[in-house]
């Protein structure tokens, strides 16, 4: 498995896209440091982005090079190994890459302003930390999505969709529901919903550790409250695992059934 | 030894083999010819275990493959598509394949044949289709397999790299490998082939040599053989 990971990851970083992606968050990051020279207000503005970047690049990525590799995989299936070590192999180099991408791009411009020295440097790993949970998630589950469907356009508009229900309707979804039932307890229900969304869990994780309960909104002050700020980040952190490795799992069981009689 | 035992594969209600029984027990060159959809490709690979059969089985030496994996480190593989990962080098490639097998490779004498030197340092997404067929035919020959697999090998290839691929052929059936084609052209199975097997919707059709199937169609050549068949039906 390290073997194709290894030469999935060099095919991949070396790809123009991965510069782009880099250069996208390294001039993004020095622009923001720099025009506000304040770091936490920096990290909110990264969160937001980040929030919806990665997972979109996770999503797009991971549709385009599963379908774009088909012919080289038939290559390797015809090979001795297994099949799940091929396709883990090139999910690991994928979702590696974009993450290198992600963290160097946002790395170098707060290493240069000092980060190490400032103490908002735990503000800035949690916003690292969710960043590479959505990249790997959310590859994850677009690599799922390209397994099941054959076709190629069906495969990308069900990928984008599901950012797309994740990133953005889902919030509103919840926040119509809080409105309608406010005469409700909703407190546990809310709960369930942030843990069935790496996007919201995510946000909760960043915002628990920047400890401004303003922008907690509803679900982030129900997770303070009932599990405090450090219980709710290794819940939050915890819970993020376990959307990484089901689809994973999910990826290995279809492989095993899947045909390759293009 | 490869040998089908009432094979049967589907795909929703398309019957893409059906109850395939096929004996290929000589070493040689054997070619699986039949039009598009007559299940060629499924045959190849369900020996490759790209597609599991729904029934049957095959056995390479006497022993049943499917959904096992190890068996294929005995197998060179062709496949019909030369698409490569984009970023990476001709020889990094290479390199790459050899790194998943165990076993010695003699990449450099086919690089020399193909006269692939020049290119070597080059990124894959820049070669040219026949280039890239090249290459797909160096990683497929390097190894010392047993079984050899070729899906359409002369594609996009030009005369003298055909003439050279022949070679590779022959000289790998002098060295007793079993090598199955499969060629939609006609003239090329006639040369180079001991034995075809014709498939036609998912059946066996015909096993034998081409003298047997030209006799059976009082034909001439292959292709007028095979087209008597197709148009007689």
């Amino acid at each position: 498995m390290l073997k194709i990971l290894r030469y999935s990851f060099s095919d991949i970083s070396r790809s123009q896209w991965s510069y782009f992606y880099f250069a996208f968050y390294f001039i993004i990051g020095f622009t923001l440091l720099f025009l506000s020279s304040d770091v936490s207000k920096a990290v909110i503005t990264l969160v937001n982005i980040i929030l919806v970047l990665s997972p979109l690049i996770g999503t797009v990525f991971g549709v385009i090079y599963f379908y774009n590799s088909k012919e080289f995989t038939q290559l390797l299936l015809a090979k001795p190994i297994k099949r799940s070590t091929i396709f883990i192999g090139q999910y690991l180099g994928l979702s590696l890459s974009l993450s290198f991408s992600f963290v160097l791009g946002l790395g170098f411009p707060f290493l240069f302003y000092g980060i190490f020295r400032s103490p908002a440097i735990g503000d800035f790993f949690s916003l690292l930390i969710s960043g590479v949970f959505l990249t790997f998630i959310f590859t994850a589950l677009a690599f799922n999505i390209a397994l099941s469907n054959e076709n190629k356009i069906k495969g990308f508009a069900a990928a984008i969709l599901l950012w797309l229900l994740l990133a953005v309707i889902y919030d509103g979804l919840f926040l119509i529901s809080l409105m309608v039932f406010n005469e409700y307890p909703l407190e546990k229900v809310s709960l369930i919903a942030t843990a069935l969304n790496p996007i919201d869990l995510s946000r909760i994780l960043v915002l628990l550790k920047l400890d401004i309960s303003a922008l907690l909104g509803y679900t982030g002050a129900v997770f303070q409250k009932f599990f405090g700020g450090g219980l709710g980040m290794l819940i939050s952190i915890f819970i993020l695992m376990l959307w990484t490795v089901l689809p994973i799992l999910r990826i290995m069981q279809k492989i095993e059934k899947r045909i390759f009689n293009e | 030894m490869i040998e089908f035992k009432n094979l049967k594969k589907s795909f929703g209600r398309l019957n893409a083999l059906e109850d395939i029984n096929l004996k290929i027990s000589k070493k040689g060159v054997f070619a699986i010819l039949g039009p598009n959809g007559s299940g060629k490709t499924t045959l190849i690979k369900c020996i490759l275990g790209m597609v599991i059969p729904d029934q049957g089985s095959i056995l390479i030496n006497e022993k049943n493959i499917i959904k096992k994996w190890e068996y294929r480190n005995d197998i060179n593989y062709l496949p019909q598509i030369a698409d490569f990962p984009a970023n990476l080098t001709v020889s990094e490639l290479i390199e790459m394949v050899k790194d998943l097998r165990a076993k010695e490779a003699n990449e450099s004498a086919l690089i020399e044949l193909f006269g692939l030197d020049p290119f070597l340092d080059k990124k894959l997404s820049i070669l040219s289709g026949g280039t890239k067929q090249k290459v797909n035919l160096v990683l497929a020959f390097m190894f010392d397999s047993s079984i050899i697999i070729l899906d359409e090998p002369s594609t996009g290839l030009d005369p003298l790299s055909i003439i050279q691929m022949k070679e590779l052929i022959e000289t790998q059936k002098k060295e007793g490998k079993t090598i199955l084609i499969t060629t939609h052209i006609m003239s090329l199975a006639e040369e180079i082939s001991d034995e075809i097997v014709f498939m036609l919707e998912g059946k066996k059709y015909f096993q034998g040599t081409i003298d047997e199937i030209k006799k059976k169609t009082k034909e001439k050549t292959l292709e007028s053989a095979i087209a008597k068949i197709l148009g007689g039906r």
